[in-house]
């Protein structure tokens, strides 16, 4: 197969723990089968600097919490055929939307993370874009085509999903997709 | 009438309600059946010189809008508004009474359900289920003691038909039950009736009281064997306690929950005994069932949809006011010549049927015959008997927002559907409101309507969505409005929260 | 005594059934498993999470099988599309309601929505998900509850009626707003009712009620209901 036949496929890390890209990797061995079908775009793991055109799927990890993330995760569904939410962050919020609980106060939780815990000199960062007022699943922004859950996703179930839409099937999550 | 010297002639009474909301207070003068309107202390004295000394009825002061009795038939308000309700003779001067006299005297249990079989009566708490075929259930189920429980917990915004009921004619109530309960074979009866209803429930206690001093109820019911008791239960204000098997836990002391259906009440309701459960307005009929006969109340109505139902016509309506009708009028008389057409010449858009869980139907349906199955098929229910007149300036989509909120809040909690549903329901109607809805939001809205529907295990939850499912079908135009142009005609949504505040 | 034997089809099968028998036990029996969330075996039936609907062929309505009773001839169809598509609905709807985050729940692995979401293939809620902050109550020497897991089954509150037969927990309020309490809303270390048998934590379906300190998964014991209630019969 030759790199323009190949499917064009990208990851993108938001607000997560990159569990889910080491669950990505996770599928050791057969990854080797995978790299045969598709060529890797955009990624946290590859040095490319601007989102690609065309890309045919795009796998992404954690929530949507900040701006810049929502111009991100924008920006990919617009490029992209198959969006597909991977892992808990990007299905449910996950440990990212814990701190909705604190209903409509982004400021409350900079405090708490960025003045309560410290000793001296306590201030809340200005440099790192604004934080949306709720941490969000993917879906509820953006459509989504595809669903992945799991803290992280198995390696299998990451690779079962992948195999069956290589392959031009739906996938069945019936019994494989486990939240936690 | 001191004044004029005729307190000697003619005597006051006071009445129950005659039902014309718009013109109160009203004053009827027999005989005659003169009724003055909108009636003040300085009218009065006009009143009583011209019409009562002078015998000349004061025209410009009488009820002007004959229409609206018209096209009415009063069986169950027969005696709303021309009996002291306080006054168990008078009840006895109209007939009251004779029903129960002649089936005591001269029928069986049997032949009582005959009649009642054969006047295709049918309940008109909501569900329509045939009157007689309820009663031979009761009276065939095995175990007792019976019981019989009468609903009076009237908890729809907006409908008053039963507490009217209980107000002027409360003695029919009780005699209806007697009925009921001579053909079961009850020998307890409850009428259940909500706690924000003081002036019923001080009427009915009074009639209760003048019924047993009568020998009307008692362990001797006009001196034959036939022993019967009835006790007033109040409810704690909830909606859903008006459901049959949440009437049932709360009578018995527990919460007002509904319970899966079968066992059907009417073999295992109160204490686990066969119970028979009807609504006031149900029981009101009957005695004149047993004195006309069956076939002669059947005679009103259509074939399948006998006798007359009470609606609480409000709105943006002419004249608004509880009025009882035939089975088969169509919408349009109602709203049209009842109802006088829509207030302040405005421009109609839609009639509420069926009280916060009913269907809003636009002005094409307005020839649809009111009855338990036409009205089902276009999306309303009979319910409570509520009807609720939208004009151009009411926002289909803030009413079905309204009225999905009402149903979150009166949830009772028990099933999923209606209570995590409903209130997903009102979030996304919050969303649509608020300018942030998207078009997949209609999607998910028809989605989760019909689900809770089909689900959820009461009748409160089951008709919750009518509201959002038939403003969907009938004005998606709106929903889309709303969503893509963030545009309402009406100017009910879209306004920020300070704004909400201060309206 | 003779048992009078119901013949019935339930998914086209035909079954013979003693007659009262519940859709749902007709159906275990005859192995074919309707899921269920508020059903626990030993108390009696609630018909509440609507999970466990069934047709019954010839009615337009749906029947929760762990409540309705087996009639004759009846054709009864357990898994259907529409009944799929609602279990679904049920699940989301749940976890949408309250705060449930899987990764992070002491229920985790051991938890009954959990697993049902993942046999029902849920792989996303389409309701906004709700971010609550129902009260937690730790003042117990070792029970706790932390009601914003709570799926309002009231399996808790049965056991310890029917069961235990103390009556410590109920519910308060209503609808959305229902929560499970303790006496007159005590706190739980202040419940005179209450005799700390474990027995709600044991067949809490999600992570609401635990027990501090305790691996969940030892905790947990869906048997226990009908256990105790056959060790009574015997006596």
């Amino acid at each position: 197969m030759t790199e323009s036949t190949k499917v064009r496929v990208a990851t993108i890390w938001l607000s997560g723990c990159s569990g889910c890209h080491m669950s990505f990797l996770d599928q050791d061995e057969r990854l080797i089968d995978l790299a045969k079908k598709i060529e890797l775009v955009y990624s946290p793991i590859i040095d490319v600097k601007d989102f690609p055109e065309n890309v045919n799927v795009t796998l992404i990890e954690g929530a949507v919490a900040n701006e810049e993330q929502l111009q991100m995760l924008k920006k990919a569904r617009e490029r992209t055929k198959v969006l597909i939410s991977l892992g808990d962050c990007a299905v449910t919020g996950n440990v990212t939307a814990l701190r909705n609980s604190w209903h409509h106060s982004d400021q409350a939780v900079l405090e708490r993370a960025y003045k309560e815990p410290s000793d001296l000199n306590a201030a809340i960062p200005t440099a790192v874009p604004k934080l949306l007022i709720h941490a969000r699943p993917l879906h509820e922004v953006v459509k989504v085509d595809y669903y992945i859950p799991g803290c992280p996703p198995s390696a299998d179930l990451i690779n079962y999903v992948l195999t069956e839409l290589l392959a031009g099937r739906t996938p069945i999550m019936e019994g494989r997709s486990k939240y936690g | 009438m001191k004044e004029f010297g005729v307190d000697r002639e003619c005597k006051v009474a006071r009445t129950g309600c005659i039902g014309t909301c718009s013109v109160g207070p009203a004053v009827l003068i027999e005989p005659g059946d003169y009724l003055y309107q909108s009636v003040t202390p300085e009218k009065v004295r006009d009143i009583v010189r011209d019409h009562i000394v002078l015998g000349l009825p004061v025209k410009d002061m009488l009820y002007s809008n004959r229409e609206y009795f018209k096209k009415q038939h009063r069986l169950v308000l027969r005696n709303a508004g021309k009996i002291d309700p306080l006054r168990i003779e008078d009840y006895i001067a109209m007939g009251g009474y004779s029903a129960l006299e002649k089936c005591l005297a001269t029928m069986t249990p049997q032949g009582v359900i005959y009649e009642v079989r054969t006047s295709g009566l049918r309940g008109r708490g909501g569900a329509g289920f045939p009157t007689g075929q309820k009663w031979s259930l009761v009276a065939r189920a095995q175990s007792s003691p019976k019981y019989i429980v009468a609903n009076l917990d009237e908890g729809d915004p907006g409908v008053f038909a039963n507490r009217t009921l209980a107000e002027a004619d409360p003695h029919a109530i009780i005699e209806g039950m007697l009925i009921a309960a001579y053909a079961i074979g009850a020998q307890k009866g409850y009428i259940y009736i909500r706690s924000e209803y003081p002036l019923a429930i001080q009427t009915l206690q009074k009639a209760i009281a003048q019924a047993k001093s009568m020998g009307l109820l008692g362990n001797s019911v006009l001196e034959t064997p036939f022993a019967f008791d009835l006790e007033l239960r109040f409810g704690a204000g909830a909606f859903v306690a008006g459901e049959e098997t949440a009437i049932l836990a709360s009578v018995e002391g527990r919460r007002a929950m509904p319970r899966p259906r079968p066992p059907y009440p009417a073999n295992s309701g109160l204490w686990q005994k066969p119970t028979l459960i009807q609504n006031v307005e149900t029981l009101a009929n009957i005695p004149l069932i047993i004195q006309n006969g069956g076939a002669w109340f059947a005679k009103t109505g259509t074939p399948k949809c006998t006798g007359t139902k009470c609606f609480s016509l409000t709105g943006k309506v002419n004249n608004p006011g509880l009025i009882e009708v035939p089975m088969g009028i169509t919408l349009r008389e109602v709203v049209f010549d009842i109802g006088g057409g829509v207030a302040d010449g405005k421009k109609f858009k839609a009639v509420l049927v069926g009280g916060p869980s009913g269907g809003c139907l636009p002005e094409t349906l307005l020839e649809s015959p009111i009855d338990y199955d036409s009205l089902t098929k276009v999306g309303a229910i009979m319910g409570s008997g509520g009807i609720v007149v939208l004009d151009e300036d009411s926002c289909m989509v803030d009413t079905a927002r309204f009225f999905t909120e009402f149903c979150v809040d009166e949830s009772c909690g028990k099933c999923t559907p209606c209570r995590a549903g409903l209130a997903r329901v009102k979030e996304i109607f919050d969303k649509i409101t608020h300018g942030q809805g998207e078009m997949s939001d209609i999607g998910t809205l028809e989605k989760s309507s019909v689900f809770i529907r089909d689900a959820s295990l009461c009748g409160l939850g089951q008709t919750a969505p009518n509201p959002v499912i038939t403003t969907l079908r009938y004005f998606k135009d709106e929903y889309i409005k709303h969503i893509v142009e963030k545009e309402c005609e009406a100017g009910k949504c879209f306004k920020t929260r300070d704004e909400e505040e201060e309206a | 005594m003779s048992v009078n034997l119901l013949k019935l089809k339930i998914d086209g099968v035909e079954v013979s059934v003693p007659e009262g028998t519940m859709i749902l036990k007709a159906a275990k029996d005859n192995g074919i498993i309707i899921p269920t969330l508020c059903n626990l075996e030993g108390l009696a039936p609630y018909g509440g999470c609507r999970l466990c609907l069934v047709e019954i062929s010839g009615s337009p309505k749906l029947f929760p099988a762990c409540i309705t009773p087996v009639g004759p001839n009846m054709e009864i169809t357990t898994n259907s599309d529409r009944l799929k598509e609602y279990r679904k609905m049920v699940v989301q709807m749940l976890l949408a309601e309250r705060t449930h985050i899987c990764s992070v729940c002491v229920a985790n692995d051991h938890c009954e929505l959990q697993a049902m979401a993942n046999q029902l293939g849920v792989d996303h809620v389409m309701f906004e998900r709700k971010f609550t902050q129902e009260p937690i109550d730790s003042t117990h020497d070792f029970l706790v509850i932390d009601r914003n897991r709570c799926i309002l089954c009231t399996r808790c509150i049965r056991i310890c009626d029917q069961i235990e037969g103390v009556h410590t927990l109920d519910l308060k309020l209503r609808g959305k707003d229902s929560e499970v309490i303790m006496d007159l809303d005590e706190h739980w270390a202040n419940s005179c009712s209450c005799t700390s048998c474990r027995k709600c934590a044991k067949v809490c379906p999600v992570g609401a009620i635990y027990i501090e300190g305790e691996p969940i998964g030892h905790t947990k014991n869906k048997e226990i209901a009908a256990f105790i209630r056959d060790r009574r019969n015997r006596r």
